[in-house]
């Protein structure tokens, strides 16, 4: 029996002729990851272990994203015990302020993560890389510790459903809305355990950013990993850029799928996910009536260059509604960096936006935009959860960076216009 | 191994955002952390919790974020297990990997109430319900993983592993 694409990288990186569903492996990872609030339990756990080094200074990577610049003394403490853990181990892509980006922005911009990578990352979001046509997935700090001293996790080998994308999307969509539209057609545990395989004709329509955003949200469909096979747009998107050259896996032709649905990407509309899950998802244009009070564009899922693009094609030369505070997080430095040199900054403020350096904050409650009592956000990050940005009597709609935009200038949830 | 207690009760999809929230992820602390534990949904779980208790859920227990820290503060408040209809991944993995019992059961997740008085022998997964009378028989984890769970955790196992090399 032929092997998904998922399987066929895994099998490769357990030294296996073949794997199959359900099967345990024990497989070698090319990058380890973690942040400024995994790693400080990794540490721990590494140290209490007795392991006294890392497997390899160049396959651990440590971003300080979630709580930097430092949001108070207690964060101050977890990224000092970060640099001194990466310090102590010579860790080269350690990230720290000035440097850093947010997580899943930065790896793939600087080519720390490439095509056929085995990845695991002790952050849930790690499932993005995918979208460079490897195996990438999150995990707690106790396998980043693991990872960090063995250089292997073990995996349960993982079904797949296939998600054939046809045709090309509105132009007032983008990846965000694909991927909402899918987790409110599956559900929040929709691939438990399985891997989403994203195919067809479609997929040379979508830009790396589309696609980076698309399994960046797999694990809020419950996946163990999103991926996309490599063509020409991710081939354009390593060359020059990755530090380890990539290795190109495809699917076999008689690979078993648990399911499969094709998705009409000329179908998709602005979509957006009402709280408190990321599946309670409605077109744009059913909720126009939802007046909100804070707009987020940013976030592992939606802080890269096309989503900044998006922002300013829609905000330039207007203004945020009055009453509505917009916050704006380029990803990393370099995109915040092309966001000033573009001239994206200004015409930001001009809107009435504020702009911060990249940062996690508010995605997850941390700060820079936690919401109070009765609040309501629409935000390009990913999860609606609970008090997930803030007071639990507050709110948080998902939704694409062209949607976020427009409702920061009506202060209603709006669907953008298409262009 | 067996724990013994009183149930909690709780719905599907529950995040591990509600289980802790990422506004007291700027410490580590176990102890620290453990006070906050299911605060955006249920105030009085830390107040009421004693060792040995029972969590018992739906669907999808643990999704969202991939903090360790959500196993690891069930764990401290003294839960002796969760049971629930499935687990996310994440949070199954990182169960296992610090040592909080967990059992897939879909009857008794179902049918067990909160306040019910609830047993559970992790050996053979029998899942007893004293306040109906009832037993179930949970889902048996593989070799792999009862060796993980026996050697108190993943790391320890692999120090276990490394000194038998």
């Amino acid at each position: 029996m032929g092997m998904t694409l998922t399987q066929k990288i895994l099998a490769a990186h357990a030294g296996l002729e073949s794997v199959t569903a359900g099967q345990l492996i024990n497989a070698k990872l090319d990058i380890v990851l973690g942040n400024d609030i995994t790693t400080p339990v990794a540490v721990n756990e590494f140290k209490k272990a007795g392991f006294d080094k890392v497997f390899d200074k160049d396959r651990v990577a440590i971003v300080l994203d979630h709580f930097v610049p430092n949001k108070d003394i207690k964060a101050a403490e977890q990224s000092k015990q970060c640099r001194e853990f990466a310090c102590s181990h010579c860790v080269s892509h350690f990230y720290d302020v000035g440097k850093m980006g947010i997580e899943h922005a930065l790896l793939p911009e600087q080519g720390v993560v490439t095509a056929g990578d085995c990845i695991i990352g002790a952050d849930s979001h790690t499932c993005t890389y995918g979208a460079l046509g490897a195996f990438s997935t999150g995990v707690g700090s106790t396998d980043m510790a693991a990872g960090m001293a063995t250089g292997t996790a073990w995996f349960k080998v993982p079904s797949s459903i296939k998600f054939i994308l046809k045709n090309k999307l509105p132009s007032n969509c983008s990846g965000k809305d694909v991927i909402l539209t899918i987790i409110g057609m599956i559900g929040v545990d929709g691939a438990l355990y399985k891997s989403m395989e994203f195919t067809g004709d479609g997929v040379a329509s979508l830009s790396m950013d589309d696609r980076l955003c698309i399994c960046n949200m797999a694990i809020e469909a419950g996946a163990k990993n999103g991926i996309f096979p490599v063509d020409e747009v991710t081939k354009a998107y390593m060359n020059g850029r990755c530090e380890r050259p990539p290795v190109v896996y495809e699917a076999d032709a008689d690979a078993e799928y648990e399911k499969v649905f094709d998705i009409d990407l000329s179908e998709i509309v602005p979509t957006v996910a009402c709280p408190h899950l990321p599946e309670n998802t409605h077109p744009a244009s059913e909720l126009s009536d939802i007046k909100i009070d804070q707009v987020v564009i940013g976030s592992c899922t939606n802080g890269r260059m096309e989503d900044m693009e998006t922002a300013y094609r829609i905000l330039n030369g207007n203004k945020v509604a009055d009453g509505v505070r917009c916050i704006i997080i380029p990803g990393t430095m370099q995109i915040l960096r092309e966001c000033v040199e573009n001239g994206y900054y200004t015409a930001f403020i001009d809107a009435g936006a504020v702009v911060s350096t990249p940062t996690c904050g508010p995605c997850l409650g941390g700060y820079m935009g936690i919401l109070a009592a009765g609040e309501r956000c629409i935000a390009t990050t990913n999860r609606n959860f609970v008090g997930r940005m803030g007071h639990v009597e507050s709110e948080v709609y998902l939704a694409s960076p062209a949607t976020a935009a427009a409702s920061a200038l009506t202060g209603y949830i709006t669907e953008p216009k298409e262009v | 191994m067996n724990t013994k207690g009183k149930v909690f009760k709780y719905p599907d999809n529950v995040d591990t955002d509600v289980i802790i929230p990422a506004r007291y992820l700027n410490t580590a602390n176990a102890q620290e952390l453990a006070l906050h534990c299911m605060e955006d949904i249920d105030t009085e779980f830390v107040k009421k919790v004693e060792k040995g208790d029972i969590m018992v859920a739906g669907w999808n227990f643990g999704c969202g974020s991939s903090r360790e820290h959500a196993p690891l503060v069930i764990k401290t408040c003294g839960t002796g297990c969760v049971i629930a209809k499935s687990f996310a991944r994440i949070f199954y993995r990182n169960a296992i990997n610090i040592g909080l019992p967990i059992l897939e059961c879909e009857e008794a997740a179902e049918e067990i109430n909160a306040n019910d008085e609830v047993s559970v022998d992790f050996d053979t997964g029998l899942i007893t319900n004293h306040t109906s009378g009832k037993t179930y028989k949970a889902q048996p984890f593989p070799p792999f993983i009862q060796n993980i769970i026996k050697c108190g955790g993943l790391l320890k196992s692999l120090k276990e592993g490394e000194d038998n090399d």
